[in-house]
């Protein structure tokens, strides 16, 4: 499948300036996994500071307010700057042409366009760590946010560029999933990560202008003091918390559902069968996002919303668990009867699976109306969303980095070091985030510097366990970086994969494929 | 990358690399930006349920507010802008039938209308800026009866300041493509920059007819 002379996406143009003024899909694929990287890390060390400070009772090296600045840019960072763009603009970019046999997506200048975007909103929201700090929590909530001396208004502007770009990192792929796709590739062909990343981009068009125009009214709130927010000037700061969860809900999908993709083409790729409900799988994603907006609710039981609305947003919270566990149950018969093999990618879609199940239970728990008057606000929810967030969409990522890895970079990594960073991140996150579950129940309340002497036990494993994350997500750097060097050269399809873009050689050529592929089959043609 | 993307020369359009023909672009562009369309009416949405919900508060405050409007000027500048949507669907239809010259005209005209619109904007806000009707803390009218007045400008502001930017968008837009059709860039097989900024002007337009009433009329 090699084609002229070993060119590739890669070699094919030289210099920094070919990089950035491309637009090649995958190149900009590359721009995004750089970037996104890099907040990863200054996001990931304001966690481990957290966790530090938090190893015992009383101030450590933070005080009250530079605690939550540091609590702020961690939130602020992996929603907006990680989770949110991560696999998206990273997987997504890469391999939707691919999966769908395109040359590129859509709008290719647009698509290179979003990536500036990004980095204008990322820099504008980066600036405000230099001139002064804010400490709202990402997310924002009036009255405090009005009323903060800090630059909430910068930080604003810049979650709201970063919404636009992902506005048009969604509808390019929106488009691409109806036009480009190859001859024969039916909707009911196409790879099911194809299926997340749609449904995502489905999130990102209908919710972010919500989160646009919340983000813009607060800026007003601040610059004009028009009051809408402002129960001063006969406004209502509920009203604000109402449309940011509007928005902030379905974000939790946005950041989830594409990590759904790729654990959906992980575990058939090494069951090495056919998978189960493809169909059911597909469509329980347009489920997902369709409910995700009627379920906003749920973060406001404790704020004074009617106990009518409380009981519909409980339910319909717990309605959001039928089309996820049609994911989980097919997964797990695909599992059955498969020829598994351990490959790294494979256990981190396990983990996924085992990690995912605490984080949906908990979720269902934090539904139901009379648990959450207890649990809100502790320990136990900040618990339960990394165990989604954390637990479910970085071992996802994590995963697809490995399984793509040859695919991008023609280039083999250490299947040890692999395994090692598995061990490393997985029993890490347990130590960590587990004895918060048993906090927040005991009622330690969140996003507090300080606890009392009862609770220091448990923060001081979940603190251990935060170096143990820290150090998995090192060696799986190393050991990126040391395959790019050292690697074997990575064959075409090492892992025995069944869709498109493992038939193109390793890395793919400017061009993706030599000839227009037509497509015969469904995309996972195993037994 | 140059050589597989969109080249003009000598004012021909090639379709890019990954489309099948000109026709498979030009319905991939189409759709592109009439999601992009839903986003923006999905972002007026969301000041639209704020108005409604403080309409409901406060309906004596809001007939008080609309009280300080001209609703000859609204219903002036609604006439014009349904104008200009009119001449700019005939701009279009100017180019797909060869006619680039006439089409120039209808985008000018449109242009033109886009500016009355501004200037009577404009004289709108130096009028209530002149009374001290602005927002939450600029709000200095000695005259209220409703306690918080301050919050219909701050939505009246809100919204028709979101509306003109979108206007001024809107008028950069078709200079761009006016520039470009004087150039000869566009004929009746490729117009799509044309076609797009017309359905960002209808929307634009859209808003308007719905922005009109909620803010001039009600009470
Ligand atoms: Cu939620």
């Amino acid at each position: 499948m090699g084609s002229a002379a070993g060119k590739n996406y890669i070699n094919e143009f030289a210099g920094l300036k070919s990089w950035f003024t491309s637009l090649d899909h995958k190149r900009i694929a590359i721009l995004y996994m750089i970037s996104v990287l890099t907040f990863f890390l200054v996001g990931g060390i304001m966690a481990l500071l957290i966790r530090a400070e938090l190893f015992s009772p009383g101030g450590q090296f933070l005080t009250g307010d530079s605690y939550n600045q540091v609590l702020t840019y961690h939130g602020a960072i992996m929603v907006f700057m990680v989770i949110i763009p991560g696999i998206p603009a990273i997987f997504g970019n890469f391999f939707l042409p691919l999966h769908i046999g395109a040359k590129d997506v859509a709008f290719p200048r647009l698509n290179l366009a979003s990536w500036y975007v990004f980095m204008f909103g990322a820099a504008l929201a980066v600036s405000t760590m230099f001139t002064s700090k804010i400490d709202t929590g990402w997310t924002f909530y009036t009255p405090y946010s009005i009323k903060t001396g800090t630059a909430v208004v910068t930080m604003v502007l810049a979650a709201f560029v970063m919404g636009m770009s992902s506005i048009l990192t969604g509808l390019n792929f929106i488009v691409t999933t109806h036009k480009l796709r190859a001859p024969g590739m039916t909707m009911g062909r196409i790879p099911l990560f194809v299926w997340a990343i749609y449904s995502t981009a489905i999130l990102q068009v209908l919710a972010t202008p919500i989160l646009g125009i919340t983000l813009l009214l607060l800026a007003a709130e601040r610059i004009f003091g028009v009051g809408i927010f402002d129960p001063a000037l006969g406004g209502d700061p509920v009203l604000f918390q109402h449309f940011f969860w509007f928005y902030s809900h379905p974000a939790v999908y946005i950041m989830i559902l594409p990590a759904m993709g790729i654990i959906s083409e992980l575990i058939t790729t090494y069951s090495k069968k056919t998978i189960f409900g493809y169909t059911a799988i597909a469509y329980s994603s347009i489920g997902i996002a369709a409910v995700s907006f009627f379920v906003w609710g749920h973060h406001m039981y404790v704020s004074g919303q009617s106990e009518v609305a409380g009981v519909i947003f409980s339910f319909l919270t717990m309605l959001v668990g039928v089309p996820t566990a049609i994911k989980m149950f097919n997964w797990l018969a695909t599992l059955y009867k498969g020829s598994i093999t351990f490959d790294s990618p494979m256990l981190y879609a396990l983990g996924f699976m085992f990690l995912f199940a605490i984080g949906g239970v908990t979720g269902i728990m934090l539904a139901t109306l009379g648990l959450d008057v207890h649990f809100h606000d502790t320990y136990f929810v900040v618990a339960h969303f990394h165990y989604v967030m954390v637990g479910g969409t970085l071992m996802a990522l994590v995963g697809a980095f490995y399984y793509w890895w040859p695919k991008m970079f023609g280039k083999m990594f250490s299947e040890t070091y692999a395994r090692l960073s598995f061990v490393f991140i997985f029993v890490g996150f347990n130590v960590t985030f587990f004895p918060q579950f048993v906090l927040g129940a005991m009622g330690m309340p969140r996003r507090y510097f300080d606890y009392i002497a009862p609770y220091e036990s448990l923060n001081k494993i979940s603190t251990v366990g935060s170096w143990l994350i820290g150090i998995g997500f090192f060696i799986v750097l190393f050991n990126l970086i040391h395959s790019l060097l050292k690697g074997a050269k990575a064959p075409d399809n090492p892992w025995g994969s069944k869709t498109l873009e493992w038939t193109v050689q390793s890395p793919p050529t400017h061009h993706n494929f030599d000839h227009d592929p037509v497509v015969t089959a469904g995309p996972y043609e195993y037994r | 990358m140059s050589t597989d993307n969109h080249v003009t020369t000598a004012g021909k359009h090639h379709h890019a690399h990954h489309f099948k023909d000109a026709w498979h672009e030009f319905i991939s562009a189409k759709e592109g930006i009439w999601l992009f369309m839903v986003t923006e009416i999905l972002m007026f949405g969301g000041l639209f349920v704020g108005y409604f919900i403080y309409h409901m508060k406060y309906p004596e405050m809001f007939a008080e507010g609309a009280s300080f409007l001209d609703w000859r000027m609204g219903a002036f500048n609604t006439f014009v802008l349904i104008g200009s949507s009119l001449t700019m669907a005939l701009g279009i239809h100017y180019i797909q039938v060869g006619k680039n010259k006439a089409a120039s005209w209808a985008l000018i005209t449109t242009l033109a209308c886009g500016a009355i619109f501004m200037v009577v904007k404009y004289f709108e806000y130096t009028h209530k800026i002149h009374l001290g009707l602005l927002p939450g803390k600029f709000f200095a009218y000695p005259e209220a009866v409703s306690q918080n007045l301050a919050m219909y400008f701050g939505f009246y502001f809100c919204m028709t300041g979101l509306h003109g930017t979108h206007v001024l968008i809107g008028m950069a837009l078709i200079t761009w493509v006016l520039i470009r059709n004087m150039r000869g860039e566009f004929d009746s097989h490729y117009f799509t920059p044309v076609e797009g900024v017309g359905i960002f002007w209808h929307i634009v337009d859209l808003i308007w007819i719905f922005l009109f009433p909620l803010l001039y009329l009600v009470g």
